[in-house]
């Protein structure tokens, strides 16, 4: 752990927002204020319920939307102040692994131009070479050079998604956000595109941004943990350390609420329901995000917001109760 | 085996006691079926849609007969034959004669090139201002967007009938007047419609991931919009040519469209409109092809719909 504190830092998220404007007096708060940093080479999970802002998390690390507050640094730098040559060098290094598979291939391209338009883009190969590449690209993902043809609609939900793996691998970046990946495929073939996800990872020393809303999945690929509520980040800390200790209670619910497939340990857990709606993420008082449903809240949590504080070595939590 | 089975219970569990039973990963990964292009895909479904594929027959047979029909004809458009008018078919007319003894199979095909030529230069016109509109509006959005939508409302908030006749009576009749007339109020409804549907595509993750790779925002409309806008664009073409048809028809019908000796479906039914008491065939065959083509346009744009659309893929 320490060793991973000294790591260089590869990317960081300061003061972090993004709000849409719904109506005139209306604002969706869908990333409010979040602070978090990613070292070189680890694997940092990102969960929450749907609608927590996890996935516009990503995306605006990844520029597809410019943040109403806050910066990125990549390498110490402000992604949003990068000039052209920058901007270009930041697209090769950081790349997005799409949630739908069935969404994230143009359908009117072949496999071949789809993991080739990167290589194209950022000159890294030349016209001759290009196949080649492709191929052993696509070799790498358990595909062969029979499917180059192709196009999108005749693969399967496993097949397109390992062809969006191979697009994003194919400019060699080093940092990754997975906007759930493995989300919308079969669980018979979760395994399959996680495993190849951690295998390029050690091949490639990758950095990945895991955005996932499965538990078990996150425990199993990540070195760090945020748990995200409502757009504010709740709890942070290394995997180990929060799942086995965790002390904000809406990660407490959210851990307990894991399907366990052994019938003897479910008898004897004692699960944690927790009551009350989700609160609106538009235009949302100054308060704990998670006052509604709480056990604990009492007059402190419903007056101000917890700042996210260092509890123990590497373990931060926003809660007041803590 | 079932005492190998509690025999083996305390021992490790390992790699070489499974084999893989049935299809092997090469196998899995392996499909089946042809590859075929969009446009193949497509052309087949069109095929086998039998009224789509009739649509398609009768409108090439019009437009071979439009292009070909008065060149091997022994009769003028315009030739007047004081010793044969009002006549019906017969071989040496095979429509007849109108009030003043012209020969109307010639007239319907002279007749067919205007109708069907502003039916499709008007259309496309409309197609492509309202296309690259609709495009820049929906992938800008903003205020460029916001005013374009207004102006949109309010051309369709006129009737566009009032407009076309408007600007008919200003400019009087002819073909080009026709054309100006109908793309005036024409380019807002495929503008409308591009617009909706670049909106839908650039949220699209594969959009997102051209934008991530820093594709620029030129190729990306080039790249990964305009190839999913064909099948809509050429479907709406598709079924916004009767529609200009039938408009150029009325209004040559009212007397606004193409003047006389010049002929084209509507001005030809406005001519047997008159005889309808004597020698109605005049009225009936201008009506019939307009019923015609208009059907035959309007099954081919269904068929044509249900080609491009990829929900129907795959289900033939």
């Amino acid at each position: 752990m320490n060793n991973q504190t000294s790591r260089e830092v590869l990317l960081e998220v300061k003061d972090l927002s993004q709000y849409f404007r719904i109506s005139r007096d209306k604002v969706l708060k869908a990333v409010d204020h979040v602070n978090f940093k990613i070292h070189r080479g680890e694997t940092v999970g990102l969960v929450g319920e749907s609608g927590c802002g996890k996935s516009t998390t990503g995306r605006t690390i990844l520029k597809l939307y410019t943040p109403n507050t806050g910066n990125v640094y990549y390498r110490g730098k402000d992604v949003f102040t990068f000039t052209a040559d920058e901007d270009m060098q930041y697209r090769k290094q950081a790349q997005m692994i799409f949630q739908n598979p069935h969404s994230s291939l143009n359908p009117r391209m072949t496999v071949k131009d789809i993991v080739g338009a990167g290589m194209k883009i950022h000159n890294l190969a030349k016209s001759k070479e290009l196949d080649g590449r492709i191929e052993a690209l696509l070799r790498k993902v358990g595909l062969n050079k029979d499917h180059m043809s192709r196009f999108p609609q005749e693969f399967s939900g496993g097949q397109k998604q390992r062809i969006g793996i191979a697009r994003a691998l194919s400019v060699v970046p080093e940092f990754i956000v997975c906007d759930e990946p493995i989300s919308a495929l079969d669980v018979s073939i979760q395994a399959q595109v996680l495993n190849m996800l951690k295998k390029s990872q050690q091949d490639l020393g990758l950095t990945y941004l895991f955005i996932a809303h499965d538990l078990s999945v996150v425990k199993y690929i990540s070195d760090r943990v945020i748990v995200m509520y409502l757009g504010t980040i709740v709890e942070e800390a290394v995997s180990e350390d929060l799942y086995r200790n965790p002390l904000h209670p809406y990660t407490q619910v959210l851990l307990s609420s894991i399907p366990i497939a052994d019938p003897e340990q479910v008898r004897r857990k004692k699960r944690r329901i927790v009551s009350g709606e989700v609160a609106s993420p538009i235009t949302p008082p100054a308060i704990c995000r998670f006052v509604s449903r709480c056990p604990l809240a009492d007059q402190v949590c419903r007056e101000q917001m917890p700042p996210l504080r260092e509890v123990e070595p590497g373990h931060n939590v926003a809660c007041f109760k803590v | 085996m079932a005492t190998n089975k509690i025999e083996s219970q305390d021992k490790a569990i390992t790699a070489d006691l499974f084999r893989t039973v049935g299809k092997s990963i090469e196998e899995m990964e392996a499909i089946s079926r042809p590859s075929l292009t969009f446009w193949q895909e497509a052309w087949l479904r069109i095929r086998k849609d039998k009224a789509a594929f009739i649509g398609l027959i009768i409108l090439i047979i019009y437009t071979i007969l439009a292009i070909f029909a008065p060149m091997f004809s022994s009769y003028e458009f315009d030739q007047q034959d004081a010793y044969a008018m009002r006549q019906t078919f017969s071989a040496e007319h095979w429509f007849g004669t109108d009030s003043l003894g012209r020969d109307l199979w010639v007239r319907i095909w002279v007749g067919a090139r205007v109708s069907l030529s502003i039916g499709f230069i008007a259309a496309f016109i409309n197609s492509v201002i309202g296309t690259i509109l609709g495009g820049f509006s929906g992938y800008i959005g903003g205020k460029f967007d916001m005013i374009l939508m207004r102006i949109i409302d309010i051309i369709y908030g006129i009737p566009a009938l009032i407009v076309n006749i408007l600007v008919m009576v200003v400019l009087g009749p002819g073909i080009k007047s026709l054309i100006i007339a109908m793309v005036i109020t024409g380019w807002a409804g495929s503008c409308r419609f591009t617009r909706g549907e670049v909106y839908r595509l650039k949220e699209q993750e594969f959009v997102l991931a051209s934008r991530v790779l820093g594709e620029s925002t030129f190729m990306i409309i080039v790249r990964e919009i305009i190839p999913n806008l064909m099948g809509l664009i050429i479907t709406n073409l598709a079924m916004a040519i009767p529609a200009a048809i039938f408009r150029e028809a009325f209004l040559s019908y009212i007397g606004l469209g193409i003047a006389p000796p010049n002929a084209s479906w509507g001005v030809l039914a406005k001519e047997g409109a008159a005889m309808i008491r004597l020698c109605p065939h005049m009225l009936y065959v201008p009506a019939f092809f307009i019923c015609t083509t208009v059907l035959a346009f309007n099954l081919l744009s269904n068929g044509l719909r249900d080609a491009f659309d990829p929900r129907m893929r795959g289900t033939d």
